[in-house]
């Protein structure tokens, strides 16, 4: 983290946009994270978390706004130009390939070699080293890096996504719903990597639905409606009930619970 | 810290591997059925027939495995990235054609000849490889499309430029000799004389077996027929690794081209035709998974040796011929089912 100013954060949105084709999903988000902290972006299915994650991760520019790297303005031609800012990000449906091996898909789009050109070859003995190094670090204890990925369990898979996410990302996390498949276990051991994480001096992103997992872990709190913001709270601001009646909409949960009581 | 993380792994063995016999890991890889099936009928023609074990026969089966062997190979390749290429045997053909066309017929200098076939495969090629790519239409139409018009303008077009139906001539043709040499030579070793295709056969073999295994585009390819979002997602250049697979197998089209060219001096306009589901099924023979990412290069080129092997062994054993088809279907049934059980153990729980 040396040489880059701790008051500028790592990631900034200012009013950003996003329309695809006559659809507006995303309108007028400002949020930011700085090393060491985690911010969960909470929202029920359609409020946009999912828009506003494509945008951070350069998977699709934005339309309106403004996107700052380290405090100056960028614009992603694609999720490798976000990967080669140090903008890491762990997909809902993890990015693997269930058929390879453990360590290939560590290692997957980012393949150490060596040699030149097209007679590089790939260095087996030391991915499979820094697979398993890595993997134990995050106290991740797996059988066999050459097994197919296909054949651990729902949370070791998202360990080592997120893992993997840490060992090459550095800087920013972005987490998609990485609890949402889980049971109250193995969510458990994942909310543990990514306060290991924070700890580790990375900004986490994450995207959640559920305020149970977000509050324990949170720094700050972005809160997501039908694309847009209904506000940003730091931990102290806000307690959880308060959290997840503003992410049920409110106001209309009130509407409701009195439409149901009545009948 | 230490609360939060579980005891590290012990390093060397860990008591939740079952102890996996090393035979039975042998036999997880995808080239172990079709070695097995190799070794069954390598033995059986050994011992029904005479001609079968002979240096003469042995040569001439090892030939056919090859000129199919090259293509299966290239094929397998496609299909471990998820796709089929339809138009890989006709091109055998279109290249054979062009080669002898511009040098009979318009006189052209025969590596300029080579070298303006080969481009003008890989430019097919990459118009398969951009057409799936950008439009999304499955390769299996597009390239049967493909197919269709290199069948229709490899007659047609020599019909009309030589009144046959083959280019004949080649011989009379400066420096053939020397191509004859690269591609059509014979070479003695152990008292066989093999035909040199076969080592074009194995160094093709080594070299799609150490592109997969040991390079990053072998991860990507393996990647892209497994899981093309999960690929598109880490980066990797989903586009050119995909088209770079279809100007594979015709790069591969135009090396057998050449192979057969020079071997016999003549092309017929049918060469090829017909013969690229017997690539397909050389490739699923050798473990490849129809549905992509999975797969071997070694098991393709064991897979045509089978073909090759049938192909001979049915004539040395004087049985009709159209066993052949049936052999191959049975062959192909077989191992798809034993594909499919590795795939399940494989646990594709996603």
């Amino acid at each position: 983290m040396s040489g880059v100013n701790p008051t500028v954060p790592i990631l900034e949105v200012r009013g950003v946009g996003k329309v695809y084709g006559s659809v507006i999903a995303l309108t007028d988000i400002s949020t930011s994270v700085s090393a060491g902290e985690v911010l969960c972006v909470l929202g029920d299915n359609g409020a946009g978390k999912s828009t506003l994650l494509k945008v951070l991760a350069g998977v699709h520019p934005h339309s309106t706004g403004e996107l700052l790297l380290d405090g100056e303005a960028v614009r992603f031609d694609g999720p490798r130009h976000a990967l080669d800012a140090g903008i890491a990000t762990v997909h809902q449906d993890l990015a693997i390939v269930p058929l390879m091996p453990v360590w290939r898909n560590f290692f997957l789009g980012a393949e150490l070699s060596a040699g030149i050109g097209p007679f590089s070859r790939l260095k087996v003995a030391e991915m499979r080293a820094v697979t398993s190094a890595e993997l134990s670090r995050m106290g991740i204890d797996l059988r066999d890096v050459d097994q197919p990925i296909g054949t651990l369990s729902g949370g070791e898979r998202q360990s080592v996504a997120i893992a993997r996410a840490i060992y090459f990302g550095a800087r920013v996390v972005i987490l998609d719903e990485p609890t949402s498949a889980l049971g109250v276990k193995q969510a458990g051991v994942v909310l543990r990597y990514v306060a290991q994480a924070r700890d580790r001096g990375l900004a986490v992103v994450f995207v959640t639905h559920n305020p149970h997992h977000a509050y324990p872990v949170g720094d700050r709190f972005l809160v997501l409606n039908r694309g847009a913001s209904l506000g940003e709270f730091d931990k102290t601001g806000i307690r959880i009930a308060e959290l997840t009646r503003l992410m049920a909409g409110g106001a209309e949960l009130d509407t409701l619970a009195r439409e149901i009581e009545r009948s | 810290m230490t609360s939060l993380a579980p005891a590290p792994a012990r390093p060397g063995s860990d008591e939740r591997l079952a102890a996996r016999h090393p035979v039975a890991r042998l036999l997880r890889r995808p080239e172990m059925g079709a070695l097995v099936a190799a070794l069954a009928i390598f033995t059986y023609f050994s011992l029904a027939t005479n001609a079968f074990l002979s240096p003469a026969g042995t040569a001439t089966w090892l030939y056919s495995a090859s000129l199919f062997g090259i293509m299966a190979v290239a094929v397998a390749m496609l299909m471990i990235g998820g796709e089929f290429d339809l138009s890989a045997g006709a091109m055998t053909g279109t290249t054979g054609l062009l080669v002898g066309a511009f040098t009979t017929q318009y006189g052209m200098n025969l590596w300029f000849a080579m070298l303006l076939a080969l481009l003008i495969a890989l430019a097919v090629g990459a118009a398969n490889g951009i057409l799936v790519v950008k439009t999304g239409i499955p390769s299996f139409i597009v390239t049967l499309a493909t197919f269709f018009i290199l069948q229709g303008v490899n007659l047609a077009g020599t019909k009309l430029i030589t009144g046959q139906v083959a280019i004949q001539g080649m011989t009379l043709v400066p420096d053939f000799a020397v191509g004859k040499a690269i591609f059509g030579s014979t070479i003695p070793v152990l008292g066989l004389d093999l035909k040199v295709s076969i080592f074009w056969w194995i160094g093709i073999t080594a070299l799609a077996s150490w592109l997969l295994l040991r390079t990053r585009y072998g991860n990507w390819i393996f990647a892209i027929g497994g899981q093309l979002q999960s690929a598109v997602q880490t980066g990797v250049p989903v586009r050119r690794t995909r088209i770079g697979l279809f100007m594979g197998t015709a790069a591969a089209g135009w090396l057998v081209g050449m192979l057969s060219l020079f071997d016999v001096a003549t092309v017929q306009a049918t060469t090829g035709i017909g013969q690229e589901f017997v690539y397909i099924i050389c490739a699923v023979v050798g473990g490849c998974l129809l549905t992509g990412g999975y797969g071997s290069a070694i098991g393709a080129a064991l897979g045509a040796l089978i073909y090759g092997m049938i192909l001979q062994g049915i004539v040395f054993a004087q049985w009709d011929n159209n066993w052949l088809k049936a052999f191959l279907g049975g062959m192909l049934l077989l191992a798809v089912l034993v594909n499919l059980s590795v795939r399940r153990q494989a646990g594709v729980r996603a």
